[in-house]
């Protein structure tokens, strides 16, 4: 029997990549690990979740059963991967089980960022990073009046607004002067900021919590400027980093993200990365539209034909209603400069270079419209 | 008015508030999207989408 394909892990890389190779081969065996119960459902979701009266039960797209049908695949879940021997092209799975693999694929996402608190409440503190925590979130909303969220990223931002919708009021603290501040210049962040506040959300900015203890009620965070805040529930969304330990153990070569090449393949030829665990050429993009142009890219180079997986520009939508976003930031190291232009209800920044080339933009409300026009103009991103 | 979601990444279109971002106004009947649209989250095509409960 023909060694499978075997793919680690089944979020949006995962389940996608195995969709993306069943449209070439339906021959070639398929095996899914997953940690958890494997449902097919949208990571992006899960910060836009509440507005919409959606439960971490109602996210679920597919169960794995009907993904396992669908993709004529296996599907192990609630199965922890223990160990990669990349010379016999084997998986060791948690109760010494083993699989062989022809190729294999870490589709095995990134962790959220914990900082280091202190406090005797610092275990409490959420983040919500798949569906499983979801539902634990999602239990713990009910009766909440207040809740405090550490980072004003995209994620931060994001689950600010939607806590609104369920009348829940946000404190945002970030150490950052203004909000998506690695997505923003510095006035689209306050013009986001403004329009956020308006809709209820506060921001504590320059500033970062310490420490977080159990207050009468709730939780009471002790704030790095000496101040206190007190609130029924901590959120931390303060970034990802990329599931490497697997990997590195394996003795691939690992940076930010699994080291791969733009076949997206890591330091062992038969060992493939991709989602937000890889790291392309330097670039870890934790997007859904990255997510996609390298599976489409691996599906081709798994079937016989070796792809390149090329980026083009891909602006990133902020889910954040009260202030529609659109960012398309420059590359790191781009020289250049914005340009602002406020409008009453929108603003469009535009990143150009010294010959007026677009490198980046953001654009806010009423200027998201503009985003179809623009993008043509940027650069590939690879 | 009702909403469609990509099955591929869970990007929803919502026919009330349309998609201004594509050009898309608030209203515009899912029908009445070109069939070269695609979804701005993950790039499939406008045939992957289904319709979904609201």
């Amino acid at each position: 029997m023909t060694a499978p394909i075997l793919i680690l892990g089944t979020g949006l890389a995962g389940y996608n990549l195995a969709r993306e190779i069943r449209k070439l081969d339906k021959t070639t065996p398929i095996v899914l690990v997953s940690r958890d119960a494997a449902p097919f459902y949208a990571k992006p979701m899960l910060s836009n979740a509440l507005a919409g009266g959606k439960t971490a039960q109602s996210l679920v797209m597919k169960s794995a059963e009907k993904m396992a049908e669908e993709l004529d695949a296996r599907i192990l879940a609630h199965r922890q991967v223990q160990a990669i021997d990349p010379a016999a092209r084997r998986v060791t799975l948690d109760g010494g089980e083993s699989l062989d693999y022809r190729d294999l694929v870490l589709a095995l996402g990134a962790d959220p960022i914990r900082l280091p608190l202190t406090g005797d409440a610092a275990a409490d503190v959420l983040s919500v990073n798949d569906l499983d925590d979801f539902a634990r979130f999602s239990a713990r909303l009910e009766g909440v009046k207040h809740i405090a969220i550490l980072g004003a990223g995209l994620i931060g931002c994001e689950f600010a607004n939607d806590l609104l919708a369920r009348g829940i009021a946000p404190t945002v603290l970030d150490p950052a002067p203004w909000p998506l501040g690695r997505l923003l210049p510095e006035a689209a962040g306050a013009f986001f900021r403004a329009r956020l506040e308006a809709a209820g959300a506060t921001f504590r900015l320059g500033v970062a919590a310490s420490t977080v203890n159990k207050g009468a009620s709730g939780y009471r965070l002790e704030l790095n400027d000496g101040s206190l805040l007190d609130t029924d529930l901590v959120l931390s969304a303060v970034g990802l980093r990329a599931r490497t330990s697997l990997a590195a153990s394996a003795g691939l070569a690992v940076n930010r993200g699994v080291v791969v090449n733009r076949q997206l393949a890591s330091s062992d030829p038969h060992i493939f990365a991709v989602g937000d665990c890889a790291e392309v050429e330097g670039l870890s993009l934790p997007f859904v539209m990255p997510i996609m142009q390298q599976v489409r890219a691996l599906a081709k180079t798994l079937g016989g034909t070796p792809t390149d997986v090329s980026y083009p520009p891909m602006p990133v939508l902020v889910k954040t209603p009260a202030i529609p976003t659109v960012v398309a930031p420059p590359a790191p190291g781009q020289a250049g400069e914005w340009t602002i232009e406020t409008t009453e209800d929108g603003l469009e920044a535009l990143f150009k270079a010294t010959d007026a080339s677009l490198k980046g933009f953001a654009l806010l409300g009423s200027a998201t419209a503009r985003k179809q026009a623009l993008t043509p103009q940027l650069p590939a991103q690879l | 008015m009702k909403s469609f979601q990509c099955i591929v990444c869970g990007f929803i279109y919502d026919e009330t508030a349309g998609l201004p971002a594509e050009g898309i106004a608030p209203g515009t009947r899912w029908a009445d999207i070109p069939e070269d649209w695609a979804c701005p989250d993950c790039g499939v095509a406008k045939s992957d989408f289904e319709m979904i409960e609201i």
